[in-house]
């Protein structure tokens, strides 16, 4: 407890003395919230000022006339100081606005009615694959440790390093070329019909959630090692080895919590592989979900959603990192006092 | 003395594996157009036949060599990665030595500049800035430095502030030296080994993140001859000629594996645990 550093006379604690982790919840979140402001400013900026959507979506099609309609179909006239606020407003109370795409063919089509079923798509593909990085990653990781510099552990950080440094698209095609151009036996794309689960046919989830996995468990696997090596050097673990318990309890229940507070860190920094491999994967296995939607987006500029997807994305991945952070500071006591 | 010491890293199996691979990487993206037997974008044969005595690798869906296109799609991965780290590097190298350096409130401002950037996921942050400002080379280029700047920035302040305490660079401040003469003869030279250390990961993330984007087709445009583009356009084709797909799959699997594998070796010859990107 470091509240000497505050001579000022107060009658109770404040809240961070009592609730440390409460207090670091709320400090995570306001940071996070503000961060997401500075990013919302930066997708705007990065798309609406540094070309003209207007003329991007029209294209060769582009003639005087239509192109101010466009303009003023899109709200371009005003200024985009207004526009900005405008669309944080709407990003507030839950509208996303109008898709580009549905102005093009004469109609208001609102964006979250286009993006909501993608979303579960999505979400459901970062689920599965998660749920397999997790103990995967922990058994290969902790495996190589205790056979560490022997051929298993060289075997495994070999290939783990050489997985990990693969781009996602050249996984995927080659899982495609083997398991569709070979062998037969699962499909190369994974279409899904609007409204259908992603669960209805699990063939299809096979390839993109083994592409999914080769990216983000080849990280954490040798994170978990390193994590692992470290701890079970330590005087404790040597400890609990000489009052002669069982290397099993020694290595899963005590080395292995102290190992995990660096791989929590490592899983959250994986995610940002998982959104990365997402948006590649869907998009090369054509998986409906709101990467393959973003990269549509780009390629026929469709401004607003790729802003309204920007954000989700970018939101999702500062809660998960909060989450993170949290999950740490649970796990290693000492962290609570220091925040 | 020194050199010996700079090839310190082939002294591990996987180091003279990694750099015989990369070798002849390089090898064939580089030299690979003197030995093409077409040009890249000649229309010669049936789209997408498969192999045979005229077309080793048989043709591709326009019916173009695809022995010719891989020997001269290697070139266009190479540079743009290349000059992606490269701008990468100065700017994010500026941006870490100044704050390392600094003492003032210019580090916690850059720095949480820093951070916000990293807080977004880099894809996404690549295809917000082509929404913007288009498809080229130099939005892709610019963009891909963008992601990698902060990342190099960080790495390259804590080096600096591990320095910036030392005797030797306070002795320079004591002598009234300024502060990009300190920066430049006292600290950079200290910082080369984590540098060296990193620059092989940075490397091989640039050469993801290009090929991903041309991958898209959001970044070179056809008729280029490029491995990433070569599988992205060829992908409906693949049961007729696995070729087309495996061939340049398997050239950048190899460059940034090889790559991987050097890096890493330079990390641990250097006593410097390597951090994935």
């Amino acid at each position: 407890m470091s509240e000497v550093a505050h001579p000022a006379p107060v009658a109770a604690p404040p809240l961070r003395a009592r609730h440390p982790v409460a207090w670091f919840v709320v400090k995570r979140i306001f940071a996070g919230l503000l961060t997401l402001l500075v990013v919302s400013i930066l997708v705007f900026v990065g798309t609406e000022l540094l070309g003209d959507p207007a003329s991007a979506i029209l294209g060769r099609n582009a003639t005087p006339e239509n192109l101010a309609e466009m303009r003023e179909l899109m709200g371009l006239d005003e200024p985009a100081s207004e526009r900005y606020f405008d669309w944080l407003g709407g990003l507030l109370t839950g509208d996303l606005g109008n898709s580009a795409a549905g102005y093009a063919q004469g109609g208001e089509v609102p964006i979250w009615d286009d993006i909501k079923g993608k979303l579960g798509n999505s979400f459901a593909l970062a689920a599965i694959t998660a749920l397999i990085m997790v103990p995967l990653s922990l058994f290969f990781g902790v495996r190589a440790a205790l056979r560490a510099r022997r051929a298993e552990d060289h075997a495994i950080s070999v290939s783990s390093l050489a997985v990990s440094s693969l781009p996602e698209f050249v996984i995927g095609s080659l899982l495609i070329l083997a398991f569709f151009a070979w062998l037969d036996v699962l499909p190369p794309v994974s279409l899904i019909a609007p409204g259908e689960s992603p669960f209805a046919d699990p063939k299809k989830l096979v390839l993109p959630v083994l592409t999914l996995l080769g990216v983000t468990c080849a990280a954490s696997i040798r994170m978990v090692r390193a994590g692992m090596i470290e701890t079970l050097g330590t005087d404790y673990v040597q400890m609990a080895r000489l009052n002669g318990f069982r290397e099993r309890l020694v290595v899963w229940r005590y080395a292995l919590r102290n190992a995990l507070a660096p791989a929590v860190q490592v899983f959250a920094q994986n995610i940002q592989f998982l959104i990365g491999g997402i948006i590649v994967t869907e998009y090369l296995f054509a998986y409906p979900g709101i990467g393959q939607e973003l990269v549509n987006a780009v390629s026929i500029r469709d401004v607003r959603v790729v802003q309204s997807l920007a954000i989700v994305v970018a939101a999702f991945y500062i809660v998960v990192n909060i989450i993170a952070d949290l999950l740490v500071m649970l796990l290693v006591p000492k962290l609570r006092t220091r925040a | 003395m020194r050199v010996r010491e700079r090839f310190r890293f082939l002294r591990s199996g996987t180091g003279v594996v990694g750099f015989a691979l990369l070798l002849l990487v390089l090898g064939i993206a580089l030299f690979g157009p003197f030995f093409a037997p077409h040009g890249p974008s000649e229309p010669i044969g049936i789209p997408f036949e498969g192999s045979s005595g005229e077309a080793l690798l048989g043709y591709d869906g326009l019916g173009r060599d695809v022995l010719s296109r891989v020997l001269w799609g290697g070139r266009s991965v190479l540079a743009l990665a290349g000059l992606a780290t490269l701008i990468a590097y100065l700017a994010g190298g500026l941006i870490g030595l100044l704050a390392g350096y600094s003492r003032s409130h210019v580090d916690p401002l850059l720095m949480r500049g820093v951070d916000v950037l990293i807080s977004i996921p880099a894809l996404l942050f690549i295809l917000v800035l082509i929404t913007g400002a288009g498809t080229s080379k130099a939005v892709l280029v610019a963009s891909v430095a963008a992601v990698q700047a902060p990342l190099i920035a960080r790495i390259i302040r804590t080096a600096t502030l591990e320095q910036s305490v030392r005797g030797f660079v306070e002795a320079a401040v004591a002598r009234g030296e300024g502060t990009f003469a300190v920066l430049r003869r006292e600290i950079l030279p200290n910082i080369v080994a984590p540098i060296a250390a990193d620059v092989g990961l940075r490397f091989t993330y640039s050469i993801i993140l290009v090929a991903s984007v041309n991958f898209f087709g959001l970044g070179l445009q056809p008729p280029a001859a490029d491995w990433a583009l070569i599988i992205s356009e060829n992908r409906e084709g693949l049961t007729l000629n696995p070729w087309v797909i495996l061939v340049p799959a398997a050239m950048i699997a190899l460059l940034t594996i090889s790559l991987n594998l050097v890096g890493d070796a330079i990390a641990r010859s250097l006593g410097r645990t390597s951090v994935a990107p």
